[in-house]
């Protein structure tokens, strides 16, 4: 992408070979629970307001990392269970699957959390969160626009983002 | 596929764009002179340069993770390395070496003895208090709220105030650990 100057410090986007919507749904949260974007490409059903729907999201996946935490076989230094860990340390999870869809996730160090929800027969998506989250830096970060810690309206970022996710495979 | 291998500071600095450095020192340079003109006190400037900095290293953080793929570090030294030989080498170009460690290891000096934003400067004696690159501090601080540590950062020495190297005292005041944001009754 030519704003990346041709590097390759970032992951270039993962060969395109999907074809069409593939992306169900996606959300990014700050380490304050607050949900900074909700992009929806795909959603027949939906249970809960939007409100109570980030909530859950949040929650299942702050749960998750706690319990992962806890449940890891080979870490030596393991906190309690509850007990608020820093975000990045302990095993991160990044993906779960189900018969209908597949949730990957990624969380940076300084608490930004990515997740995508896609179909099942999805392959790692790691590689492409850490793209999104280099798009993010690009398009949303350094807008002098954004405040940080607000929900994201930069039309930019959402549609690269539309455009990334309708190519991944 | 495995993950990327953090990247050394000058693995990073080849590959970010760049901009020329007389365009960053003197535009650093307008702006000190530009808050002086409008604040006139000289400690007003200093807690300007510092907010600034800090709103700076909040967003700052994020595009240092995303370019730099270092992992969440173990402990503050590790911190502070990575601060001296990667983030400054990333976004200054000059690396700094970290040094005086206290007996805890919740402190110590980052000492740099090239800094690009004071080229060409000199303090008139009207702003002999001026910390002229206290943006640092503040970007440092800032950046390093965003990953959990309350940290208190400050000048020591200053190549324009007669020392001969510039070093900042970097002080780890307690780790913030993420917590469940929402009321359990909501």
């Amino acid at each position: 992408m030519q704003f990346f100057g041709g590097s390759d410090i970032s992951p270039s986007p993962p060969v395109a070979t999907g074809s069409g919507s593939n992306g169900h749904m996606m959300y990014v949260f700050n380490r304050n629970g607050i949900c900074l974007l909700y992009r929806e490409w795909n959603r027949p059903l939906r249970t809960l307001n939007s409100q109570q729907d980030y909530k859950l999201m949040f929650g299942l996946l702050f749960s998750l990392k706690s319990f992962t935490a806890k449940m890891d076989p080979t870490s030596v230094d393991k906190g309690n269970l509850g007990v608020p860990q820093l975000p990045g340390q302990g095993c991160s999870f990044h993906s779960f699957r189900t018969n209908t869809y597949k949730l990957s996730f990624m969380e940076s160090p300084s608490g930004i959390k990515i997740i995508l929800v896609t179909n099942p027969k999805t392959g790692d998506l790691r590689e492409s969160l850490k793209y999104i989250y280099n798009l993010y830096v690009e398009y949303v970060v350094k807008n002098p626009l954004y405040s940080p810690g607000t929900p994201i309206k930069c039309e930019l970022f959402n549609t690269s983002l539309d455009q990334y996710v309708k190519n991944l495979a | 596929m495995a993950p990327l291998a953090p990247r050394s500071g000058d693995a990073v600095f080849a590959n970010v764009e760049r901009v020329n450095a007389e365009l960053f020192t003197l535009t650093y340079g307008a702006i000190v002179r530009q808050l002086l003109t409008d604040l006139e006190e000289v400690e007003e400037v200093n807690k300007q340069l510092d907010q600034m900095g800090y709103n700076i290293g909040i967003r700052l953080i994020d595009e240092f993770l995303a370019k730099s793929n270092v992992s969440r570090c173990v402990d503050f030294k590790e911190t502070a390395d990575v601060i001296a030989k990667v983030g400054l080498k990333m976004f200054l170009g000059v690396t700094a070496s970290v040094t005086n460690w206290d007996v805890d290891g919740t402190s110590c000096s980052l000492v740099l003895e090239d800094n690009p934003l004071v080229d060409f400067v000199e303090l008139p004696d009207t702003c002999q208090g001026l910390y002229y690159c206290n943006i640092l501090s503040g970007v440092i601080r800032g950046a390093l709220e965003m990953v959990s540590m309350k940290t208190e950062v400050t000048w020591v020495r200053d190549m324009l105030r007669g020392d001969d190297a510039y070093e900042l005292r970097l002080k780890l005041l307690k780790q913030v650990p993420e917590e469940y944001p929402y009321k359990d009754d909501e």
